[in-house]
C-alpha cells in the first residue's frame, strides 16, 4: 500500500512540476498607477501563431505609448490571456479580464467563433472592444461596444471572386470549408455569392468537420466536378492539408483563399502544394506606403521577424483603443466608446475611420505563395 | 452514380481504412484478453507519432540518415512502451476489481496523457506540421483519371503486412496459443502453466507498436500532429472494433475497411454526413447485430 501511495505522490509531484516548469513563475503585481488593457488571443490550438503575432503587435504598441509616457498621465500594462480558439475558453478569459482585472478595454481576439462569445460579455458590462482581425460581420452586429479594425468578409469574399473571375480567368470554381466555424463559412459563402453573380458556376460546395485531416473525399468530388479553382477559407493548418492532398489526388488548379492562410505554418505544412498560391489579406510587408515601412523595421528590431498581418492588425488596433482613451480623457467604457466612433486614425492596414456598424473602410491586398515565401500582387481598394 | 462510387473514392477510403485497422487491433486484442476497453489506445496513437516525428527531426538537423525501417521501429517501440507503462502503473492493480473500475481508469490514463502532452514544454498543445517529405519524399501515379499517392500505397501496405503477422503470430506460434488460451478461459490457461500476465504484456506490446505504426503512417499521409489527434481516430477504430466484433481480429480488419470506406463515401455525397456515418452505423450494428459482424455469442454459463 505505501509503495502505491509513494508511486502516486511521485506521479502528482512530477505533474505539477511540469505544468509549474512550463508556465514559469509570474512575478508579483505591482501597486503603480496604470491603466490596464485586456490582450486576448489564441497563442495555442489550431490558430497559435496568429495568438502569438497578435500579442507581438499589442506589445509593441504599448511599448511605445509608454517610452512617451504612457496614456492620461499613467503607464499601460498589457493583460494578455490565451483563448485556445475555442468560443468557450474566450468567454471564459473575456469574464476574467473585465471582473478580475478590470481592464478599461479589450483588444481581441482575433477568431470570429471566439470574438462573437467574448463580445456580447463586453458589451453587457459596458467595456469597449476592438477585435484586430475578425472578419465575419456578426461581430460587430452584437452592440455598439465592438469594433474591429479590418475588413469584413462579404469584401474580402468579393475581392477573392472578383479577382478568380476577372483576372485568373476562372470559370468553375469549388469550395471547402470547416463547417463549425463562423469565418470560414461565411467567407465562402460570400465568395461563392459573388462569383455566381459574375457569370462563374460554383461545381461544389463542400463542407468539412472542424479537426479533420481527411479531406480526400470532398476534394475527389471538385476535382471529378471539373473545378479549375479551389476555394479554400480555411485557417493554414487546414489550408496546407486540403493542398496538399488536391495535389496529390492530381488536381493542377489554382488556390485561393482569405487572411486565415497568413502564417508562416502554411508552407511548412503545405510545402510544395501551396507554391503559387493566392490569398486575400490585410497587410503586406512589402507595401511601401512609410507607415508601413516603418512598423515593419521597428517589429523586426524587437522580435527578429518580419510582421504577418496579425501583428500588423493588432498594432493598429491596440493603437486605436490607446488613442480613443487618450481622446476621451477617460478610462469610463461609454466616453471611450465615443471617441472610438469618431476616430481618424492613419494605421499601418491603411486609414481607418468606422462607418455605422463600427467597421472601418480599408483596402485588401492579393499575396501569392512564390519560393515559399509571400509576394505581394497587387491591392483592391473598396 | 458516378457521384456516389468511383474508384478514387474507394482508393481514399482504404487507405483510411487502413489506418483505422492498425488502431483497431490493438482495442480488439486487449478487449479480447483482458476484456478492458482501453481508451487510452488513441493516445499511443499520437505518442508513436510524437515519436517519429522527432527522430525524424533530429536526423534532419543532425544530417543523419536514419533508414525507414528503424524509424518505423522506434515509432512501434514508443506506442508499446507507453502501452506497458500503462498497463503496469494503471490497469495491473485493477486486475481483479470491478470491470467499471478498469474502464474509468482507461478514461483517466487517455486524458492524464493528452494532458500532460499539452502542458510539456518541449510538446504543448498546439498543431505541429509533420516532416514527411524529409521520412520519404512523396510522388504520385496517375492511372487515367485516378491518381494514387506512394503515402497511400505505403499506408495500405504497412497495414496489410502488420495484420499478416499478427495473423502469423496468433495463429501459429506457441504466444499466439496462449494469448487464445487466456482469451478463452482465464483460470483454465493458468492451470496449464501459462503466466498470463506476461500474456497481456505481450499483447499490450502488440497492440501498442500496432497504434505507433498508424500513428508514424498518419503522420506521413496527414502531415499534422497535436496531443489531441489520438481522440477521433481512436474512437472510430473502436467503433470499427465493434462493428467487426469485439475481441475478434479479422473482424476489427474487416469493420475497419468497413469504417473507412463508408465514410469516405458518405462524405462525398453529402459532406456533413461523412463523421456522422461511423456513429450511425454504431447504432445499427448494436441493435440488429449486438455480437458484431464476425462476432460470436457465448452463452454466460452461471
Amino acid at each position: 500500500m505505501l509503495k502505491r501511495l509513494s508511486l502516486v505522490v511521485l506521479v502528482m509531484v512530477l505533474f505539477f512540476g511540469l505544468i509549474s516548469f512550463s508556465t514559469g513563475c509570474k512575478p508579483k503585481e505591482q501597486a503603480v498607477e496604470e491603466i490596464k488593457i485586456g490582450g486576448v488571443g489564441p497563442v495555442s490550438g489550431e490558430a497559435a501563431t496568429f495568438g502569438v503575432s497578435t500579442r507581438e503587435g499589442e506589445e509593441l504598441a504599448i511599448e511605445e505609448w509608454n517610452a512617451k509616457g504612457g496614456v492620461l498621465g499613467k503607464k499601460i500594462k498589457l493583460v494578455f490571456e490565451d483563448d485556445k480558439g475555442d468560443p468557450a475558453e474566450a468567454a471564459t478569459v473575456y469574464t476574467k479580464l473585465i471582473d478580475q482585472d478590470k481592464v478599461v478595454g479589450i483588444v481581441g481576439t482575433v477568431m470570429s467563433k471566439c470574438s462573437l462569445a467574448g463580445a456580447p460579455i463586453a458589451q453587457a458590462k459596458g467595456v469597449p472592444m476592438i477585435s484586430p482581425t475578425s472578419t465575419n460581420p456578426k461581430v460587430t452586429e452584437v452592440g455598439d461596444y465592438i469594433f474591429r479594425a479590418c475588413f469584413i468578409d462579404p469584401f474580402q469574399g468579393t475581392v477573392g471572386a472578383n479577382f478568380a473571375y476577372n483576372i485568373l480567368g476562372v470559370k468553375k470554381a469549388g469550395c471547402v470549408f470547416d463547417i463549425g466555424n463562423d469565418y470560414t463559412k461565411g467567407l465562402s459563402e460570400f465568395f461563392r455569392d459573388q462569383f455566381v453573380k459574375l457569370g462563374g458556376q460554383i461545381v461544389g460546395f463542400e463542407s468539412h468537420p472542424t479537426g479533420a485531416t481527411d479531406f480526400k473525399a470532398q476534394l475527389t468530388n471538385l476535382i471529378k466536378a471539373g473545378a479549375e479553382l479551389i476555394y479554400i477559407s480555411d485557417y493554414y493548418n487546414d489550408a496546407g492539408l486540403i493542398m496538399k492532398q488536391a495535389r496529390e489526388l492530381g488536381f493542377k488548379g489554382y488556390f485561393l483563399g482569405g487572411d486565415g492562410w497568413d502564417s508562416p505554418k502554411l508552407v511548412e505544412i503545405g510545402g510544395q502544394a501551396v507554391e503559387g498560391g493566392f490569398f486575400t489579406n490585410h497587410f503586406s510587408k512589402d507595401d511601401q506606403r512609410p507607415e508601413v515601412q516603418e512598423f515593419v523595421k521597428k517589429y523586426k528590431e524587437k522580435f527578429n521577424h518580419d510582421p504577418d498581418a496579425l501583428a500588423a492588425l493588432a498594432y493598429d488596433a491596440m493603437n486605436i483603443m490607446i488613442t480613443a482613451i487618450k481622446n476621451a480623457g477617460s478610462t469610463d467604457g461609454a466616453k471611450i466608446r465615443d471617441a472610438m466612433k469618431n476616430i481618424q486614425f492613419n494605421a499601418v492596414s491603411g486609414l481607418i475611420t468606422f462607418d455605422a456598424n463600427r467597421n472601418p473602410i480599408k483596402s485588401a491586398v492579393i499575396i501569392e505563395i512564390k519560393n515559399g515565401q509571400q509576394v505581394y500582387k497587387t491591392t483592391v481598394n473598396p | 452514380m458516378e457521384k456516389i462510387f468511383n474508384l478514387q473514392q474507394l482508393i481514399n477510403g482504404i487507405q483510411l481504412g487502413s489506418i483505422y485497422a492498425l488502431i483497431a487491433l490493438g482495442y480488439t486484442m486487449v478487449y479480447g484478453i483482458v476484456r478492458l476497453i482501453n481508451f487510452a489506445h488513441g493516445d499511443f496513437f499520437m505518442i508513436g507519432a510524437y515519436a517519429s516525428y522527432f527522430i525524424i527531426l533530429f536526423a534532419t538537423l543532425r544530417g543523419y540518415h536514419i533508414p525507414v525501417v528503424i524509424i518505423f521501429l522506434i515509432s512501434m517501440g514508443a506506442g508499446a512502451g507507453a502501452a506497458v507503462l500503462a498497463n503496469r502503473i494503471a490497469y495491473k492493480p485493477l486486475r481483479y476489481k470491478p470491470r467499471l473500475s478498469a474502464l474509468i481508469t482507461a478514461i483517466g490514463v487517455s486524458m492524464f496523457i493528452e494532458y500532460i502532452f499539452s502542458a510539456l514544454p518541449v510538446i504543448g498543445p498546439s498543431y505541429r506540421s509533420f516532416p514527411n517529405e524529409q521520412f520519404i519524399e512523396s510522388k504520385i501515379f496517375t492511372i487515367g483519371t485516378t491518381t494514387i499517392s506512394n503515402y497511400a500505397i505505403i499506408d495500405v501496405l504497412v497495414s496489410a503486412g502488420l495484420m499478416i503477422f499478427l495473423t502469423y503470430l496468433v495463429k501459429y506460434t506457441r504466444v499466439g496459443m496462449a494469448m487464445r488460451a487466456v482469451s478463452q478461459d482465464k483460470d483454465a490457461a493458468k492451470l496449464m502453466g501459462i503466466d498470463i500476465e506476461k500474456i497481456i504484456t505481450i499483447t499490450f506490446i502488440v497492440g501498442g507498436a500496432f497504434a505507433g505504426a498508424a500513428g508514424l503512417l498518419t503522420g506521413v499521409s496527414y502531415p499534422r500532429i497535436f496531443p489531441y489527434m489520438g481522440i477521433l481516430p481512436g474512437l472510430k477504430a473502436f467503433i470499427a472494433a465493434v462493428l467487426g466484433g469485439i475481441g475478434n481480429i479479422p473482424g476489427a480488419m474487416l469493420g475497419s475497411y468497413i469504417m473507412g470506406i463508408s465514410e469516405t463515401f458518405a462524405t462525398s455525397y453529402r459532406s456533413l454526413l461523412g463523421e456522422g456515418i461511423a456513429f450511425a452505423i454504431l447504432i445499427l450494428v448494436l441493435l440488429f447485430r449486438p455480437q458484431g459482424l464476425l462476432g460470436e455469442t457465448i452463452a454466460e454459463k452461471v
